[in-house]
């Protein structure tokens, strides 16, 4: 292997670690008071002082921390019991298929078609309406937008089921399920208590940082709380960007103080975690050692099934629904399908649309691309060496997924003014990159360390050298695990909407930054266009992925997958 | 209130005057500024929230590609805070030219921000909006809210593009006896709890409701144009909020939580969840039927004494890369072809800073042919206009409001 392709560790490391350290220590210092440029020129508490003074700003740390913990549990919980229903059955490539169109529904989009499915004029509340409810006009109830933030927890929920569901399933073939379930069966043990006790655990572990990610991700989320989260007052990732949006220039300091304490929970949340952590492994042994073996039978397990595969059927109905508006001229309470049908919202955005559908596409395949490269290349080596960085190198990768969103871009797009780079296509791909690229890695590593080495050996004694060896053997046998990390790098790029935003400097708009803007304003129908056009493209890519493999191995008994 | 009147007509006069003798510079040819920024582009920064303002922006973009070979790049907003954001972060960067905004769509406390802090371009130190060649046919006369924006002197630093006046939207199949004043809206929420409700502050449409409700609760609105002290806060707002605190239990969810934005609030009037909404453009309603929005039946009413009226503008600021050809998009977007355009409901449906009676007779033809649409009141009918009260007011609302409620 030439020397120069050793650089690829050092190199993806650093585009992991050096953005995020960058943007957070320029987002530390205004946090302080200190920025001189908007008139802080002394360091002082007062931006913490002024944040945690604001009204209703306990409520907004609870509300915040609650979804942030609870979430991520119920998403796990569902996630294991899911798995422990279709553990080693045929259902298991079900859920498969069904993952990866769930993954690639952008937040916004799904946050909005639960909107519509559960508010009291949305569509559960028509099918009742008015026959068997007597309702006329929609009733007065606080389903959305609820103070405990329920609805929000449920959307949460049903887009963080996809990402788990994805890792475990990345992580399950590891652990040989089918003999673990032999020796659990012939102990007497069903189905549902054999995951548990001889699955789970190790199963958790291997999916532990990726649980990690949610908590960071669900406590500072912020375009799913500006949909379905409380107002009275907001979750304290909302009321960061409703003070740096301020146009009052001292409550910017407030946003970088209110970005530094969102950092500061999200920590104590997962410290809170890994205590929670040791409680439950003290049940769970107790559990194990206490040999019941109920469990199995088939109520448990339609129960099962129905609570885990009901929030992403949610999401799935509610993304249909979001296709109906699209199309929908007059629809209204109680009418369960549009009184009248237009393609006005589809003309309205036209040509346009296929301008960002383009600007989208060059924004996510050149960084997915540079991705994929570096990521074979940190393998190769790995694969070279026998080293693999073990779990500080795994940590590094978490780290853009770990530090909120929100306060470490505050700090690069300063930065990326100050070297006038803000507003380029490339700083935008940039900073993509830095997000897909621990998705990738994590969706490609396994497959890739589990290649039968043999084949390669074979090909060495046949006189292979290295390159050929790489390009003809082992990446052709492995087009399908690149191609889904592609799809994957194309479906996270094409969901951010911060780092478009801000780096963007709104000069390179994509149909994300579009679905938002009209959600700002509010005809449901041309948010659905944007928001169906948004998930279409990453839905096309995970087609490619499933599909060119099939083709190529349609004379390949043993690349066909199983 | 004689006082607010005067003085911005005062204030005109002078820049008016000053315009005459500043000649050295650009803008005293405008042909020739116009030709020399051809070929340049204009990152126009707008809010993008309306299918319909967008296409109108899109037309506007096209003429002028055709007039003058400008380009025009529509930069999507969502919140034109963020605007001011950028232009903040940019010159505290250090960037004092070749900005990322050209042109940004603004008002009120947006553009008192970016005055105060010096960040809008005023090339000899003035003001340009008055230079323009259009400027002669802005009805500066009839409309104050051209020339002071919220209380504060706009001085030429941006230039008027549409006036909104606020009204309410209703459904006339079930609301036959519309409220002329607070009490007549307190006691229908009474009855139809849950009905109503306002988008909640700091959103631009919820802070303009409770800037009506003031000015029908203060004991005199001369006070609006005057900064509020501090000390007095407590006692000029109590009548006010202790309205609020009786009409709160009635509103849709019961006031728990609010709708985030205009937006929100009309789709929750198009779910049939509310009954009469609120809006800040006059045509908005109208509009909304003619795509299938709203029902049929929908209405505007306003209260009898009068309801706050404001304008918005478009401003360059300090450090915009092409401002010679952002005064070229300005000046054409006081046209009278694009005005008239513009208050065309079917396209977008905003109201003209021209002095209709000062243009030629097609034009004149032009605005009394448009069909304003069944739920848009005539100016005539949307009454007397009341001043954007001083930002002191609404900072001071705000902060109460956010206590008092948002508590949680």
């Amino acid at each position: 292997m030439p020397t120069w392709l050793r650089l690829a560790p050092g190199l993806t490391i650093a585009l992991l670690i050096v953005p995020v350290a960058a943007g957070l220590m320029a987002a530390l210092l205004p946090a302080f008071g200190y920025f001189p440029p908007l008139g802080g020129t002394r360091f002082s508490l007062q931006p913490l002082t002024d944040v945690l003074s604001a009204p209703g700003i306990g409520r907004s740390l609870f509300v915040a921390a609650f979804v942030g913990f609870v979430s991520p549990l119920i998403a796990l919980a569902l996630t294991f019991v899911l798995l422990a229903c279709v553990w080693d059955t045929k259902g298991l490539h079900a859920v498969r298929r069904l993952v990866a169109p769930l993954l690639s529904v952008p937040h916004a989009a799904a946050a909005v078609g639960l909107a519509f499915l559960i508010a009291p004029s949305g569509f559960l509340f028509r099918l009742i309406s008015p026959d068997l409810s007597g309702w006329e006009r929609p009733p007065d109830f606080l389903i959305v937008n609820d103070l405990w933030g329920l609805s929000m927890m449920a959307g949460l929920v049903a887009k963080e089921m996809p990402f788990l569901l994805l890792m475990a399933l990345a992580a399950l073939p590891t652990l040989d399920g089918s003999r673990r379930r032999m020796v659990m069966s012939s102990m007497g043990y069903g189905r549902g208590t054999g995951f548990f006790i001889a699955v789970a655990p190790q199963l958790y572990r291997l999916i532990r940082l990726p649980v990690f990610a949610v908590i960071a991700y669900a406590s500072s989320v912020a375009d799913v709380a500006i949909v379905l989260g409380p107002t009275t007052p907001a979750p304290l990732s909302v009321r960061i960007l409703e003070w740096a949006s301020d146009p009052e220039l001292a409550t910017r300091f407030t946003a970088a103080a209110g970005a530094l304490i969102q950092v500061v929970l999200t920590l104590m949340l997962l410290g809170v975690w890994i205590l929670g952590e040791k409680a439950v492994r003290f049940f769970w042994l107790r559990f194990i050692a206490s040999g019941i073996r109920s469990g199995g039978g088939k109520l448990p397990r339609v129960i099962g099934l129905t609570l885990s595969l009901l929030p992403m059927l949610a999401i799935a109905f509610g993304l249909a629904l979001l296709i109906i508006w699209s199309f929908a001229g007059r629809w209204r309470f109680p009418d369960i399908l549009p009184a009248s049908w237009s393609l006005r919202a589809w003309e309205q955005l036209g040509g346009g649309a296929m301008e960002l559908a383009g600007t989208s596409l060059v924004v996510a395949v050149v960084p997915t691309i540079i991705a994929g490269l570096l990521i074979i290349g940190c393998l190769e080596v790995e694969h070279a060496t026998g080293k693999t960085g073990g779990s500080r190198s795994l940590l590094i990768l978490y780290v853009p997924l770990l530090v909120p969103q929100l306060t470490f871009l505050f700090g690069l797009q300063f930065l990326s003014i100050v070297f006038h780079v803000d507003g380029m296509i490339t700083s935008v791909m940039f900073a993509h990159l830095v997000f897909i690229l621990p998705y990738m890695f994590l969706s490609l590593a396994d497959p890739y360390r589990r290649f039968d080495g043999r084949m390669l050996e074979v090909a060495a004694g046949l006189g292979m050298g290295y390159w050929r060896r790489l390009l003809q053997i082992r990446l052709p046998m492995m087009i399908g695990p690149i191609l889904t990390a592609l799809a994957i790098g194309i479906a996270v790029s094409i969901g951010q909407y911060l780092p478009t935003l801000l780096i963007g400097a709104g000069r390179v708009p994509t149909l994300t930054t579009e679905a938002v803007a009209l959600s700002a304003g509010g005809d449901r129908r041309a948010l659905a266009v944007a928001a169906s056009l948004q998930a279409l493209l990453p839905f096309a890519a995970f087609w490619v992925a499933l599909a060119v493999p099939t083709f190529l191995a349609r004379k390949r008994r043993g690349m066909q997958i199983r | 209130m004689p006082n607010s009147f005067i003085r911005p007509l005062l204030v005109s006069a002078a820049l008016f005057a000053s315009a005459n003798i500043a000649s050295a510079d650009g803008l005293a040819d405008f042909d020739a500024l116009a030709d020399a920024a051809r070929g340049e582009t204009v990152f126009f920064h707008a809010w993008s929230g309306d299918p319909t303002i967008n296409a109108y922006i899109a037309w506007a973009g096209e003429e002028i590609e055709a007039r003058h070979g400008i380009t025009v790049e529509h930069v999507r907003v969502t919140d034109t805070a963020d605007v001011v954001g950028i232009v903040l972060a940019e010159t505290a960067a250090g960037r004092d030219t070749g900005g990322s905004v050209d042109l940004v769509w603004i008002n009120g406390e947006n553009f008192i921000a970016l005055k105060e802090a010096g960040l809008l371009y005023a090339p000899d130190g003035e003001g340009w909006a008055d230079r323009l060649p259009n400027w002669a046919v802005v009805d500066v006369a009839g409309n104050p809210s051209l020339t002071t924006d919220f209380t504060v002197p706009v001085d030429g630093l941006q230039a008027p593009w549409g006036t909104v006046q606020f009204s309410f939207y209703y459904d006339s199949d079930v609301l036959s006896q519309t409220p002329t004043n607070l009490d007549g809206l307190l006691e229908w929420t009474r009855a139809n709890p849950g009905r109503f409700t306002y988008p909640q502050p700091p959103n631009f449409l919820g802070s303009t409701f409770l800037k009506l409700l003031l000015a029908y609760t203060i004991d005199d609105r001369a006070r609006l144009a005057e900064p509020l002290l501090a000390d007095e806060a407590e006692d000029a707002l109590t009548p006010l909020f202790a309205f609020l605190d009786e009409l709160h239990p009635h509103l849709w969810r019961s006031g728990r939580t609010f709708p985030a934005n205009q937006a929100a609030l009309r789709q929750l009037y198009a779910d049939g969840e509310i009954v009469i909404g609120l809006a800040n453009n006059p045509a908005e309603a109208s509009g909304a039927i003619a795509r299938d929005e709203f029902p049929a039946s929908t209405r505007s009413f306003v209260f009898d004494d009068g309801m706050i009226a404001n304008s918005h503008f478009v401003a360059i600021p300090s450090n915009a890369n092409a401002p010679e050809a952002a005064l070229v998009v300005a000046n054409f977007l006081m046209s009278p072809t694009a005005q008239l355009r513009k208050q065309d409901p079917a396209v977008w449906g905003d109201f003209t800073v021209l002095d209709v009676s000062a243009l030629d007779q097609n034009i004149q033809d032009g605005f009394a042919a448009l069909d304003l649409g069944p739920a848009t009141l005539t100016p005539t009918e949307l009454g007397p206009a009341i001043s954007e009260p001083h930002t002191s007011w609404l900072t001071a609302i705000e902060e109460m409001w956010a206590a008092r409620y948002q508590g949680g």
